[in-house]
């Protein structure tokens, strides 16, 4: 992975940028304010996507919302990039560092502001992790309904950044469909709301274009997203199949028979064996293609359709079905799945973690063509589906000691993408373009697409100053971007009906 | 004025061109259901979009479809109902508003527009359920953002633009949106004789409740009366409704938990699937404020606990559970009164003459940074200004 070469003008003037950042963000009862030894900017070498690690020029810790405005105005005015950070589990590399950049760290941003139940929103500073919110209103019946898997020490600024899914997103949407008001501080240093606790706020949706938008628009500074009534009771079956594309029919009939799952979760027979071993989550091991189908709701609802999903699931063939009969055993169920990654981590030195979305469809076709790419680089690979949305989580087995290895783990899981973009999908679901995917874009995009794309973020950031080198694999001028092409003449179909 | 009417996207495309190099401010329009919508647009020709219909992929068991922009909305409704299935976000037709006739529209108006009915609250609007589309900027060019799958983080979600943009950024050749199962069943719990505080109070209960509310609208007894179904109209005094969806089985439970629930409140009534698709129907559609002859109609959208009152001499009435408010005043001597006055929220004139709304601002005013930004964000996709300008704000 190439990044843009550091400026050396900048490393040079890096004591002026650390004094600078010192004088804006003093230290505070929170601690230092900057941190610029190479010891302590160790700790921020690397985001989720460990494979790539640089140390970061130097880390702001602000406290404030004037103090970010004031660092992004100040790097705005001497041309420094800068990196915004939350958490750091991001596994595209949307937080890896630059060597000449200022990582700007928004873990001191950790409270939650307003809890509104009677406009059914929480208002929170982006440091917040995923599951705090969760936590702060769970004892009053409520959540905030994404959850990505690294929920514990996620931050919700960083889910707004990537636009983060989770298990429940096919009923409940993902974060953009949930955040309805940031605050964001653009990189000139302008402070603006978005949205708020109302729904529709006029103009063009800047809201929803932040989300997702890897942190090359904008800092985010506050949050308000919406809460949910928690459901009355879930419950969840385990049903075996004897191969995957039957389980994929499964998932086709549920859903054709106008049910939507909460979580509808698809595991293949090594991921199924990785998470048991692990886990003793009760999975059948006889199985070729495990699924975890959860109905959440009234007690009434949920009764019903999982007797209807019983009914679609036996006339599929469906060798082995469970019911949990209590929250217990239905968190049973999840144990295995939520544990997948680090089981399939016991069985392998290493492993690289995909995330196509492909046509739910395609998905037979898609898992043997997985395999035949698997025997073709002699890695393993398990399998793990958010089946009811097609997102796709191949875990690809390597060991990085094996010279090559991690070349063929990289190689492998870029071909897995193309052909998810190849039968009508994407290249990623959840986990973002980052550096991981970046120079994969053009097998989804065209110039023109990308073109586009990074004309918006001319209007947000028009000297490509934050979080350069992520998301786009050329980087344009946006003098040139910004050039209108017209065909005088020679475009004119003069045989279009005017009337 | 002259008007072009592409077949295909390639016509789109040397239109656009053709707008571009000649410098023709260009009205880019569907059926033109809601012209009357959005500040007058100064163009010299429109680009008309109904010959490009056609739904050109519909998957049930996907939950995709995707069709020409200038399909009629009523075509892709009709093809998902044979399904059992609809567009969740409930888009309203708003075209007797604008005096025109029920059930016309197209879906790419729906999407520019980002319409959404009553099931916001819990569903969204369109841009909640665009998955993706091909465009022509106003640079002429061809591009695309999206997919036709739900999980996509694949580059920036320009769909979130296009959705609610008025045409003023491109013009959409094809568009892809999420489908959902429409429900078995709809019930409506009904209170009576509620006061506009106290039916806030009765829908944040039943919205703040496990019953999966997906429709809380309050009509006082002036919008009460002018509903199609009968205990609405008959009761002589306001109505709150709240709407629960799905199989028999909890449809029935939910509305006895509604009815415990909101017993304290007032007199309570229950209408089953017919009664409830009608009620809610005019509801999206403002049908208790249409036969207000000339009357200017503001849309507001503020935090539904957030106290705001319409203005005393208004009809109005609440949808969103409280956080919609639609309100009809009579025109002033000058036609042009000022906006209702909203903290922490916008307002929108929907309707009134080209008069007013070439001096008013429709939508509400933009903060200083934000309007600066989209003005940057239109000269991404539209430099030159040649699609719909002036629509949205002077200038956008």
């Amino acid at each position: 992975m190439k990044m843009p070469a550091p400026d050396q003008a900048t490393l040079a003037r890096r004591q002026e940028i650390v004094a600078k950042l010192r004088e804006i963000v003093p230290p505070g009862p929170l601690g230092d304010g900057v941190i610029d030894d190479a010891n302590t900017l160790s700790a921020y070498e690397c985001d989720g996507l460990s494979a790539y690690r640089q140390l970061p020029m130097v880390v702001v810790l602000p406290e404030t919302v004037r103090q970010v405005s004031d660092i992004l105005k100040y790097c705005h005015e001497t041309g420094t990039k800068v990196v915004a950070r939350g958490s750091g589990t991001s596994l595209s590399g949307g937080a890896l560092p630059l060597a000449d950049a200022v990582m700007l760290g928004l873990g001191k941003f950790n409270r939650i502001l307003d809890i509104d139940y009677a406009n059914r929103c929480v208002v929170t500073q982006p440091g917040v992790t995923n599951l705090a919110i969760s936590d702060a209103v769970a004892a009053d019946g409520f959540y905030y309904a994404p959850d990505p898997s690294s929920q514990i020490v996620c931050s919700i600024g960083g889910n707004v950044a990537e636009n983060s899914g989770g298990v429940h997103c096919l009923k409940y949407g993902l974060t953009t469909n949930n955040v309805m008001g940031v605050e964001m501080v653009t990189m000139d240093g302008e402070i603006m709301r978005l949205g708020g606790k109302h729904l529709d706020s006029g103009g063009y949706d800047i809201l929803g274009l932040i989300n997702g938008s890897e942190g090359l628009l904008g800092v985010i500074t506050e949050v308000t997203v919406r809460i949910l009534r928690k459901p009355e009771t879930a419950r969840a079956a385990l049903i075996g199949f004897d191969s995957a594309a039957a389980a994929g029919d499964c998932v086709g009939a549920v859903i054709g028979a106008g049910i939507i799952p909460g979580g509808m979760e698809m595991m293949d027979r090594p991921a199924i064996a990785a998470t048991e071993e692990f886990v003793h989550a009760g999975y059948p091991l006889d199985v070729e293609a495990l699924l975890i189908v959860e109905l959440d709701g009234p007690a009434a609802e949920v009764d019903y359709l999982i007797g209807r999903v019983r009914e679609i699931a036996e006339g599929l063939g469906a060798g082995y079905f469970r019911i949990s009969e209590n929250d217990e055993e239905r968190e049973n169920f999840w144990a295995g799945r939520k544990a997948a990654f680090p089981a399939v981590g016991r069985i392998t030195p290493d492993y690289y973690c995909m995330d196509g979305t492909i046509p739910r469809a395609r998905l037979p076709e898609v898992l043997t063509r997985i395999s035949e790419l698997s025997e073709k680089h002699g890695l393993g690979v398990a399998n793990v589906f958010h089946a009811g949305d097609g997102n796709l989580h191949p875990l690809i087995m390597y060991d990085a000691n094996e010279p090559g290895e991690l070349a063929a783990a990289e190689e492998f899981g870029a071909e897995i993408l193309r052909l998810c973009v190849e039968v009508g999908g994407v290249l990623t679901g959840e986990h973002g373009v980052g550096v991981e995917k970046r120079d994969l874009m053009g097998a989804m995009f065209t110039e023109e697409d990308l073109k586009q794309q990074q004309r918006v973020k001319c209007a947000f950031d028009p000297d490509s100053l934050l979080n350069p080198g992520k998301v786009f694999p050329t980087l344009h001028r946006c003098a040139e971007l910004g050039r209108v092409h017209v065909h005088r003449g020679e475009t004119r179909f003069p045989d279009i009906p005017r009337f | 004025m002259s008007v072009l009417a592409p077949s295909d996207h390639d016509e789109i495309q040397a239109a656009v061109a053709g707008a571009l190099a000649d410098g023709i401010p260009t009205e880019v329009r569907g059926h033109a259901t809601r012209r009357g919508w959005g500040r007058p647009v100064q163009a010299e020709q429109e680009l008309d979009l109904s010959r490009i219909s056609g739904i050109h992929l519909y998957e049930p068991k996907e939950l995709v479809l995707s069709a020409a922009a200038g399909t009629p909305i009523r075509e892709i409704n009709e093809a998902l109902a044979a399904e059992n299935q609809h567009l969740a976000f409930e888009p309203p037709d708003w075209a007797p508003l604008y005096g025109g006739a029920a059930g016309e529209g197209t879906f790419g108006g729906v999407i520019a527009c980002n319409l959404a009915g009553p099931r916001r609250i819990q569903a969204g609007a369109a841009r909640d359920h665009l998955l993706g589309f091909t465009a022509v900027s106003g640079r002429g060019e061809t591009f695309k953002s999206g997919g036709r799958v739900v999980k996509n983080v694949t580059g920036f979600d320009l769909s979130k633009l296009i959705a609610g943009s008025f045409g003023t950024l491109a013009v959409m050749s094809d568009i892809t949106v999420k489908v959902l199962p429409a429900p078995e069943k709809v019930r409506t719990v009904l209170v009576f004789g509620l006061s506009s505080e106290d039916a806030r109070k009765a829908m944040s209960a039943a919205l703040n409740s496990p019953s999966d509310v997906g429709g809380a609208a309050h009509l006082p007894a002036g919008a009460a009366a002018r509903s199609a179904v009968d205990y609405v109209n008959g009761a002589g005094t306001a109505a709150t409704a709240l709407r629960v969806e799905g199989p028999e089985p909890s449809v029935a439970a939910r509305t006895e938990a509604l009815k415990r629930l909101l017993g304290e409140y007032g007199g309570i009534e229950e209408l089953h699937t017919s009664r409830s698709r009608t009620l809610w129907a005019e509801v999206r559609d403002v049908h208790p404020l249409l036969p207000q002859g000339e009357n200017l109609i503001w849309r507001v959208s503020v935090p539904p606990a957030g106290g705001y009152a319409p203005p005393p001499d208004a009809e109005y009435y609440t949808d969103w559970g409280g956080g919609l408010i639609w309100i009809s005043v009579p025109a002033s001597d000058d036609g042009a009164p000022p906006p209702p006055r909203v903290d922490g929220g916008h307002a929108t004139l929907m309707r009134a003459p080209a008069s007013v709304r070439g001096v008013v601002a429709v939508f509400e005013e933009l903060p200083a940074g934000v309007a600066a930004l989209s003005a940057r964000i239109k000269e991404s996709f539209d430099p030159e200004r040649v699609l719909n300008p002036g629509r949205m704000y002077p200038g956008i």
